[in-house]
């Protein structure tokens, strides 16, 4: 095998792995989003990766007989970013109204308040 | 000329609905308003399962572009009945929703709060009908982050961090499923679910389309709650407003629990899914797992609401039981008590609203002598109770014996054994209400009186369609079995 081949599909597997560490380990509730956000981001990465045709330019009809790439990995993309940028929005919207509630974004301290109640 | 499109006016007219309600402002407009779009929504769901039942499969093209480039809705026997479903539960739920929200969600919310349930209602409805698997993710996406914004509105805190907690792991399982497209997408090159199915059968033995079932299976499982990854949904569920738990459950798991037989049984095909990825012994033991522990859970459960949400984790055991099978007369159960559960948990989840408004609690503590005190709302819990058991004439009993059938036609009676154990464990946890409201004493100064009519009548039609589609089995059984019969024989 070529190395680094498809060298982008490396990164979305790290970023993909990365991400979802970062929301598993770590107990303060925006670095949960953060991960969140690397996650959905290796996404994004991963279907513009395949839209790319070897040797392909961007899908404006020019003279000639070019080869184009894929625009429509592009386009559901756009949507997938605003869904993103909206659960990011309303994730940390929330953060802030539980920050006021317990006065806490640490995890195992909110916890630690629910189990006294 | 309306009726030729009416797939599209199913998701239009909530979709341009609920930004009005922010408009309206006034609580009492916005109800309004809402409870007509969601009673139009629901005739346009039973004209649409008449015209599907009449003339077959309908296929809309948004917007007049032909699939596979264009959008398609593509309505046939299993999503027409999931439709009709989901939209007679918004309906039903809506008209019990003023009283109730106005006392949980508060004032100068409430106009945000039917904005929210509409969008809500549109994602599901939208999941449910499309034709397009890009387009599931994207109305799966609405409905969940308004379902958030749902459940957050609960008065408690924790309604907040149990929020939190469902939207991490919402986009985890969302976005699972769209890297299980995109994977798809790569394989096939095409998004319309149709034509995907076709090009999906002679590639099966490629890796890439191996590791998008399984991001998709997983995704959706995350979704739909199966055990063990259900642990967003008791605290969503204990924690949200009624109305939005007795939505919630009678339709979001529903609607996740279609996307997977879609996925399983039209996109990838029987073959593949149940022999290549040999996926009936995982679910089935997941499946089980699911009903045994969620009902045991349940039992020590003193929050009735959490209760009932445990309970709902067993009851998504049933129906991705009958889905294992794969057999005609399995998925006609698993399909029959994804109906008959959400009959069961709207009406009792309803009724538990009404428990709330009366006395500002759902815990079991505070039910002693309700028996006495809200005669009405309590029979209507222990009528629910008798069909989540499974007694006969009620529906719980129906799709208990469809899924015994499935079994013992199978080969597998045992699993027979495991259906019963879990329906004793129900008879404990529904005793422990019973017990509670008639025979404990009412606490002193307790408050009594019934709920609102406009809140128990709403709560008895569902519990009375308990009795009705458990007596009268002629629609709901078949409905269900020419669903099965079609996922079945179009896989094969």
């Amino acid at each position: 095998m070529e190395w680094p081949g498809l060298y982008n599909y490396w990164i979305v597997i790290f970023l993909m792995m990365a991400g979802l560490y970062v929301v598993m380990a770590r107990a303060n509730l925006i670095k949960k989003m953060v991960g969140l956000s690397v996650f959905q981001a290796s996404v994004f990465i991963f279907y513009l990766t395949m839209g790319k045709v070897a040797g392909g330019t961007a899908p404006i009809v020019i003279p000639g007989n070019p080869v184009y790439s894929n625009p429509l990995p592009h386009v559901l993309i756009l949507t997938a970013i605003v869904v993103g940028v909206a659960t990011l929005a309303m994730g940390l919207a929330l953060i802030v109204r539980i920050n006021e509630a317990y006065g806490t974004i640490e995890e195992d301290e909110i916890d630690a308040q629910e189990h006294d109640s | 000329m309306i009726a030729a499109h009416l797939p599209a006016l199913q998701i239009v007219v909530p979709l341009v609905s609920a930004p009005l309600c922010v408009l309206l402002v006034k609580a009492r407009l916005a109800y309004a308003l809402a409870l007509v779009v969601c009673w139009v929504a629901f005739a346009i769901s039973v004209l649409l399962l008449g015209q599907v039942l009449d003339s077959g499969v309908i296929s809309y093209r948004l917007g007049g572009w032909a699939p596979p480039w264009g959008i398609e809705y593509r309505i046939d026997p299993v999503n027409a009945y999931v439709l009709l479903i989901v939209a007679a539960i918004g309906a039903l739920v809506i008209t019990y929703a003023k009283p109730s929200v106005a006392r949980e969600v508060g004032s100068g919310r409430e106009a945000l709060f039917y904005t929210s349930y509409l969008l809500c209602l549109t994602g599901l409805l939208g999941v449910t009908i499309t034709g397009d698997a890009f387009n599931i993710f994207v109305f799966l996406e609405i409905s969940s982050l308004s379902s958030y914004v749902l459940i957050s509105l609960g008065q408690d805190r924790r309604a907040l961090t149990a929020s939190f907690r469902y939207l991490i792991f919402g986009t985890i399982g969302a976005t699972f499923f769209l890297i299980g497209v995109g994977l798809l997408y790569q394989a096939t090159g095409t998004l319309n679910i149709a034509d995907m199915a076709n090009r999906v059968a002679p590639i099966e033995g490629s890796r890439t389309v191996q590791a998008a079932f399984a991001f998709m299976a997983v995704g959706l499982a995350v979704k739909a709650a199966l055990f063990p990854l259900h642990a967003w949904l008791p605290n969503a569920y204990a924690y949200a407003p009624s109305v939005v738990t007795a939505f919630l459950a009678a339709t979001a798991t529903k609607v996740s629990i279609y996307v997977l037989i879609r996925t399983y049984f039209t996109i990838f095909g029987h073959d593949f899914s149940f022999e290549v990825m040999t996926l009936g012994p995982v679910l089935m033991v997941l499946a089980i797992a699911a009903m045994l522990i969620g009902s045991t859970i349940s039992i020590f459960q003193d929050d009735v609401k959490r209760l009932l949400a445990y309970s709902s984790v067993a009851q998504i055991g049933y129906m991705v039981l009958g889905l294992s099978f794969d057999t005609v007369l399995g998925v006609t159960g698993g399909m029959l008590h994804l109906f008959n559960h959400a009959l069961m948990k709207g009406g009792l989840f309803l009724a538990l609203g009404c428990v709330f408004y009366r006395t500002g609690s759902v815990n079991i503590e505070a039910m002693k002598g309700l028996g006495h005190r809200m005669p009405w709302t309590m029979a209507a819990i222990v009528a629910g109770g008798l069909s989540l058991i499974g007694v006969p004439l009620t529906v719980g009993f129906i799709s208990k014996w469809y899924l015994l059938l499935a079994a013992i036609d199978s080969g597998m009676w045992w699993i027979s054994i495991f259906i019963l154990m879990a329906s004793l464990l129900a008879i404990i946890y529904v005793w422990r209400l019973v017990e509670a409201a008639y025979l404990s004493p009412s606490p002193e100064n307790a408050p009594a009186g019934e709920a609102p009519l406009i809140m128990l009548i709403p709560t008895w039609v569902l519990v009375l369609a308990n009795f009705y589609f458990g007596v009268d089995t002629r629609v709901s059984v078949g409905v269900a079995t020419r669903a099965a019969e079609f996922l079945l024989g179009a896989g094969s």
